[in-house]
C-alpha cells in the first residue's frame, strides 16, 4: 500500500543550523493499517507525513503509494491520494468560507476543476447527512462561516473533509494536541469510527501513548530520525506504557529525561 | 457644478472597474499588487496608441489594453511564484519597469486623442446626450464585471482562488495548485485594471504616462468607503455580489469627495494626501478601537 524506501531529509544543510531529520527510513504499511507513531520532539514524525504529503522535496529515497511513485510529485498533485488533517485547527480550513463551501473544495480534491458552479444542490443534501454524523450540530449551519467554529469543530469538519472523498491514505499530524481533553477524546472517537467504518489506511501522529496503545493495529516509534520500534498486533494489544517508556530510554538515553512524551 | 459631479460620477463608475481588479488581489487574494499603478496607465498607453498610431477600432483597442493589463500581472506573478519574490516587492519591480515600457510605447509622456473617435463619441452620436454617455456606458461596463466575478467566484476554479487567499496550506492539502490560482487571480485583476485603463483613457480623451500614479491607493480607498458604507446599510450587506458592489459605489463616492473638496478650494495636489489620509484613518480606526475595548474590559479585582 504505502512503502517508504530510504527516505531521508535534512534541513538547512551546510549551516550552522543543519538538522537531519529523517535518516533513511524504511517503512511499508499493508492497505487497512492504522499505524500510530510516537517519539519525542524533533524525532521526524510530523517531518515523515510532510516528506509524505509532498510538503518539502525528498533528499534521497522513493515512495510509493498503491502502485504511483509519488516521490517527486507536488504536494498538490499528491493531494489526490492524501487526506490530511494538521495539529492546528486553523490550517485545514479556510477560515472565511461557508462550512458547504469548505467541504465542497474537499469533495474536488484531486479532480480536475473547472468553471462549473463550485457547489450543487445535490452536494448541500449530503453534506447535511455527513454533517449529522459528527453530532456537533453543524448540519443547521451550512452557510456559517468556517471561522465562527470552535477549534474542536473546525478540527471534526477538517476531519471529515479530509474523508469526504476516500483517500488512500490518511495523515494525521497530532490533530488533538491543540484540544481540550474532552474535545480531544470526541475528535478522537470520530477519528476510529470514520477510519473503521471506511477500512482507511491511516498514520496517526500522537504524543499520547496511551492513545498510541489504545488506537490501531500497530505502532511505530521514532528517535533521531530513524524508526527505532515497530510492533503490531496481540503484541501490541498487550503493551503497556512502561514498556514503551523502557524502549524509549533503551533508544534515545539521556535525551529521554526532560522530553515532554514523560508527561504522556 | 452639477457638471462637475456628473463628472465626479462618471470618472468613479469607470475607476470603480479598477477597484474590482484591486478586489480580487486586495480582499480575496490577501496581497496589495502594486503592479496595478503601471497597468493602468498601460492599459491607456496601449489603447492611445492604437487608436492614434495604428487608426484600430476603440473597442479592439480596450480589449487590447486589457489584454496588456493581463500580461503584466502575469509578470508579477512570474516573480512572485517561480521566485519566491514577497508579493510587493514583485508589484513594485513591475510597476517601476511600466514606466519605461509606457514611455516606450507611446514614445512621448502623454498622447492626446482629440480629434479621433472613442466608444463614448461613437455612443455619443447615436445618442445625442454627451453629459450622461460616459455614466451610462461606464454603468453598463461596470454591470457586467460585477456579474462576470459575481458568477466567476461562483465556480470550481473562483472558489479554489478564494480558497487560495484564505488559506494557502489547506489549499494544497485539497489538491489546489495555488501557483495557477495565483496567476489567474494577479492575471484577472491587472486585467481589470488595465480595462479600467483604456476606458479612462477614451473617456478624458488623453494617455498619460502618469494617469496610473497612485492608482493602487485610490483602489484601497474605494474599497475601504464601500465597506463603511455597507455597514452603514440597513441589513448590513453581506453577500459577495454586494460587496463587490459596494466596491465601485466606494470608488464613485471617492471622485464625488474629491470633486467637492476641489470646488471648495482644495490643491488638486493635496489629493493625493487626503487619500492616502482616508486609507490610513480607515484601516487605524478597527486596530485602536479593539484595543480601547480590550482596555476598557480589564477589570482589577477579576470579576468579569
Amino acid at each position: 500500500m504505502l512503502t517508504l524506501t530510504n527516505v531521508g531529509k535534512t534541513f538547512n544543510k551546510g549551516t550552522v543550523n543543519e538538522k537531519a531529520a529523517l535518516r533513511g527510513i524504511d517503512l511499508h504499511l499493508n492497505r487497512g493499517d492504522f499505524v500510530t507513531v510516537i517519539g519525542g520532539n524533533g524525532a521526524g514524525k510530523s517531518t515523515m507525513l510532510n516528506m509524505i504529503a509532498g510538503v518539502h522535496p525528498l533528499d534521497s529515497g522513493t515512495i510509493v503509494l498503491d502502485g504511483h511513485d509519488i516521490s517527486r510529485l507536488s504536494e498538490h498533485a499528491r493531494a489526490a491520494y492524501l487526506g490530511r488533517v494538521f495539529q492546528d485547527p486553523m490550517r485545514g480550513t479556510a477560515a472565511d468560507m461557508q462550512i458547504d463551501e469548505n467541504l465542497a473544495l474537499a469533495a474536488r480534491r484531486g479532480k480536475s476543476r473547472t468553471l462549473r458552479w463550485g457547489i450543487t444542490k445535490a452536494e448541500r443534501t449530503r453534506y447535511v447527512d455527513e454533517l449529522a454524523k459528527l453530532d456537533l450540530g453543524l448540519e443547521t449551519r451550512l452557510s456559517d462561516k468556517v471561522g465562527l467554529l470552535s477549534g474542536g469543530q473546525r478540527q471534526a469538519l477538517t476531519l471529515l473533509m479530509a474523508t469526504l472523498q476516500r483517500p488512500d491514505l490518511l495523515l494525521l499530524d497530532e490533530h488533538t494536541a491543540a484540544l481540550d481533553p474532552k474535545t480531544a477524546a470526541k475528535v478522537l472517537e470520530l477519528t476510529e469510527q470514520i477510519v473503521s467504518s471506511e477500512g482507511l489506511t491511516t498514520l496517526m501522529v500522537t504524543h499520547n501513548m496511551h492513545d498510541a496503545i489504545r488506537m490501531g493495529n500497530r505502532l511505530i516509534m521514532m528517535a533521531d530520525g530513524k524508526i527505532i520500534y515497530d510492533v503490531r498486533g496481540e503484541e501490541k494489544a498487550g503493551l503497556h506504557r512502561a514498556d514503551l517508556m523502557r524502549k524509549f530510554e533503551e533508544a534515545a538515553g539521556e535525551e529521554f529525561a526532560n522530553d515532554r512524551m514523560l508527561l504522556g | 457644478m452639477t457638471l462637475a459631479l456628473l463628472g465626479a460620477v462618471s470618472q468613479g463608475i469607470l475607476w470603480g472597474i479598477m477597484v474590482l481588479g484591486v478586489y480580487i488581489t486586495y480582499k480575496l487574494l490577501d496581497i496589495a499588487d502594486l503592479t496595478c499603478d503601471g497597468s493602468l496607465a498601460l492599459g491607456g498607453c496601449v489603447c492611445a496608441v492604437l487608436i492614434v498610431e495604428h487608426g484600430i477600432n476603440p473597442w479592439l483597442a480596450l480589449l487590447a489594453g486589457t489584454v496588456a493589463g493581463m500580461l503584466a500581472g502575469a509578470v508579477t506573478d512570474v516573480l512572485h511564484t517561480v521566485f519566491d519574490i514577497p508579493a510587493i516587492l514583485a508589484g513594485i519591480l513591475t510597476q517601476i519597469s511600466l514606466w519605461s515600457i509606457n514611455l516606450r510605447i507611446m514614445g512621448k509622456s502623454n498622447i492626446p486623442l482629440l480629434k479621433h473617435e472613442t466608444i463614448f463619441s461613437e455612443i455619443t452620436v447615436a445618442s445625442g446626450l454627451p453629459q450622461t454617455t460616459v455614466v451610462v456606458l461606464g454603468l453598463v461596463f461596470a454591470t457586467i464585471c460585477v456579474g462576470a466575478l459575481y458568477w466567476f467566484f461562483g465556480t470550481e476554479i473562483g472558489s479554489a482562488l478564494r480558497a487560495t487567499g484564505n488559506n494557502e496550506d489547506m489549499s494544497r492539502a485539497m489538491g489546489i495548485d495555488t501557483r495557477a490560482t495565483k496567476m489567474i487571480a494577479l492575471m484577472l485583476s491587472n486585467g481589470l485594471v488595465g480595462l479600467a485603463g483604456a476606458l479612462i483613457c477614451q473617456s478624458q480623451k488623453y494617455a498619460d504616462i502618469g494617469m496610473g500614479t497612485g492608482a493602487i491607493i485610490i483602489g484601497l480607498a474605494a474599497i475601504v468607503i464601500g465597506e463603511v458604507l455597507g455597514r452603514l446599510t440597513p441589513g448590513k450587506l453581506r453577500s459577495f455580489s454586494s460587496r463587490l458592489v459596494a466596491a465601485v459605489v466606494g470608488s464613485v463616492v471617492y471622485f464625488l469627495i474629491r470633486a467637492i473638496v476641489l470646488q471648495m478650494g482644495m490643491d488638486a495636489n493635496d489629493m493625493k494626501l487626503l487619500s492616502a489620509a482616508i486609507v490610513a484613518i480607515a484601516l487605524a480606526v478597527p486596530v485602536v478601537w479593539e484595543r480601547q475595548q480590550l482596555r476598557a474590559s480589564y477589570r482589577k479585582g477579576g470579576e468579569a
